[in-house]
């Protein structure tokens, strides 16, 4: 076998073994973990983007693990769909690790050892989540990113310990139900590969059993995405945790999820089953418009500006629930759009957010004060990265958000398009607030109550440039995503929506 | 069917229904951090033992083919163990060994926490640190 064939399991057998290795070498020089991640994680962008490559040239790649034929193997399989997420996934992941270098030096720094050893591994079970074509192999990579998760929060400031460990109650829960689903499953058919689970279910539809593991995944999923009234974990896990975890956490974890959501509806059970024989489609479509309004107005009581941020995930997560239920070609489009729009522009709002957390140590809306004075190049990024999340052509996340309302007036689900529209609006409002903060009220310095500190609390001016440059990179990718939109739904994303729909 | 012979035809799947209650009500009801997690715990436990229950089988073998000592063929006992009947099937159990190793990692994690959470507080009664909170 050649090197190109054995590109599936080195993406990500490569981040395992320097996890060890950047443990390893911490307990030597704690200089040297930091260019080894960013070396490790380039590493895995450039196998990603080439498996996109071979996947778009060539079609699927079934990987066996050792030579096992499936179903008794475990089995990768590339496609389209998660070529595409992989290339997010080490996009951002490489994005912020550039970016984590000054921030965890100021947060962490007695733990930056540990710091890069829990971000590898997390890239890791990430990687390998959306891999993987097993249904338990998927179960223990979940685990493994929901438990490096549960550390890299915990160790943040403030009330990161509590908001952690509320996290391992819900994650564990949440993984608990996934694993029972899948019990369910075996014991109804005997077989974990997801290929052969898709061939024996279709007569098995009618069956009370998989009615009762297709709702257990389901909801297993949704708490770990934090799906509308399993939020309540999300917002105070991202706020707490330290700048440079959330850029990572914030953008990819549920994301991840939703595409688990996506592989488990098209890739185990089929459109047959999922839209037809389980009957309950229009309600999960009213649960996804729930999701969203409830975000979106819990957003607007927040004071705390990556808590409106967080409360926005929670209402994007309803964005892209909701597109996938609504069984049509253009909703599903959508949605896989808007896991690529949504992971980049998160990931510059939180970078941005991240670079006010390290220049004014606070993250209260006061702390915006007259900041596009003293920043400019950073306030300009974040409104970019506002200006998307809001919907604004020719920005990304006006493409994703214009396929989602299309497919719901195609749907004629007018519940779904009104909840669209309404938090579009109601982004607007918060970012308009956070802008004018920024823009018109005078800068003030928030610790002047310490004057005689003042010499020693840092300067309010632009980030160094290792903070800035992925910013910048990731906020002009938002624009260039917006604008080749159309090329990347007629490459990748037109073969992600399963035949016969 | 009569509803006791329910009961009792499937009734390993009763006590792990039983068991996952009972972990759900601690995680969700109790004050106590270490008390959250044992019901955690406890939850996972009760998955676990579905997972062993559905693999069990009554008078059943082993998986291993054996060949006999004395004649260096098949022992006629062990022949049957190629028949699928006569084994128990190892596979959840196996499934089993990993789910018990991510369910220890997460115990170590959680306790972890807690003890950040006790050094950070001084108690870890959850209304008490809410108060602190607030």
């Amino acid at each position: 076998m050649t090197p190109s064939e054995q590109l599936p399991i080195l993406l990500v057998i490569t981040p395992l073994l320097f996890t060890l290795a950047v443990s390893i070498a911490g307990w030597f020089n704690r200089k040297i973990c930091y260019p080894i991640t960013i070396i490790t994680l380039s590493a895995s962008l450039y196998i990603s983007v080439a498996l996109l490559l071979q996947v778009v040239k060539n079609g699927e790649i079934h990987y066996h693990l050792g030579g096992w034929q499936p179903p008794f193997g475990i089995e990768y399989v590339v496609d389209h769909l998660n070529a595409l997420v992989l290339v997010v996934i080490s996009f951002v992941a490489l994005v912020s690790a550039v970016y984590s270098k000054e921030s965890v030096k100021q947060e962490l720094p007695d733990k930056i050892p540990q710091f890069y050893t829990l971000y590898l591994m997390l890239v890791t079970g990430l990687l390998g989540m959306t891999v993987t074509g097993d249904a338990f192999n998927l179960y223990v990579l979940i685990e493994i990113s929901a438990i490096t998760t549960y550390a890299l929060i915990a160790i943040g400031k403030d009330r990161a310990l509590i908001s952690s460990f509320n996290y391992v109650i819900m994650g564990t829960m949440g993984a608990c139900f996934y694993l029972l689903g899948v019990g369910h499953l075996y014991i109804m058919t005997g077989s974990l590969n997801m290929m052969d689970l898709y061939k024996i279910l279709p007569p098995l539809y009618s069956s009370h059993a998989i009615f009762v593991s297709f709702i257990l995944i389901l909801v297993g999923l949704w708490a770990k995405m934090a799906f509308f009234p399993l939020h309540e974990w999300l917002p105070n896990a991202y706020t707490y945790a330290p700048s440079a975890a959330s850029c990572l956490i914030a953008p990819l974890m549920t994301k991840v999820s939703i595409y688990v959501m996506i592989r488990i509806m098209f890739s185990i059970f089929s459109p047959a089953f999922v839209f037809e024989a389980f009957t309950a489609h229009n309600i999960i479509i009213w649960m996804a418009a729930a999701a969203i309004a409830g975000g979106s107005i819990l957003a607007l009581a927040q004071t705390d500006f990556k808590k409106i941020l967080t409360y926005m995930i929670v209402a994007e997560v309803g964005y892209m629930v909701g597109g996938v239920w609504l069984a049509n070609r253009l909703g599903i489009t959508g949605a896989v759009l808007h896991i690529l729009n949504d992971a980049l522009m998160t990931l510059c709002l939180f970078l941005a957010a991240g670079i006010i957390v390290y220049k004014t140590k606070g993250h209260k809306l006061e702390n915006l004060r007259g900041l596009y004075r003293k920043m400019p190049v950073t306030m300009g990024a974040f409104t970019v990265g506002a200006l998307s999340m809001i919907g604004v052509p020719p920005t990304a996340g006006f493409f994703s958000k214009w396929y989602l309302i299309s497919g719901a007036i195609d749907a004629g689900h007018w519940g779904f398009m009104a909840a669209l529209i309404f938090s579009s609006l109601v982004n607007a409002v918060l970012f308009f607030r956070m802008i004018e903060v920024g823009y018109f009220e005078p800068f003030r310095d928030n610790q002047e109550e310490h004057d005689h500190n003042t010499a020693l609390s840092p300067k309010i001016d632009e980030a160094p440039l290792s903070m800035l440059a992925p910013l910048v990179i990731v906020s002009i990718s938002l624009i260039v995503v917006g604008i080749y939109t159309g090329d990347i739904v007629d490459s990748i994303i037109r073969f992600t929506v399963p035949a016969g729909i | 069917m009569q509803p006791m012979e329910i009961v009792l035809a499937k009734y390993n799947y009763w006590i792990y229904v039983l068991l996952m209650m009972i972990g759900l009500y601690a995680m969700l009801s109790k004050n106590n951090l270490v008390k959250k997690i044992i019901g955690m715990s406890v939850f996972q436990a009760a998955i676990m033992v579905f997972y062993v229950s559905i693999g069990a089988k009554q008078g059943a073998t082993i998986p291993i083919i054996e060949d006999d000592p004395i004649t260096g063929h098949i022992h006629e006992a062990a022949a049957q163990t190629i028949n699928a009947m006569h084994y128990v099937n190892p596979l959840p159990h196996v499934l089993m060994l990993t789910a018990i190793v991510v369910s220890v990692s997460t115990l170590g994690v959680a306790l972890a926490i807690i003890i950040g959470i006790h050094k950070q507080y001084g108690t870890i009664e959850e209304d008490e640190i809410l108060e602190q909170i607030r």
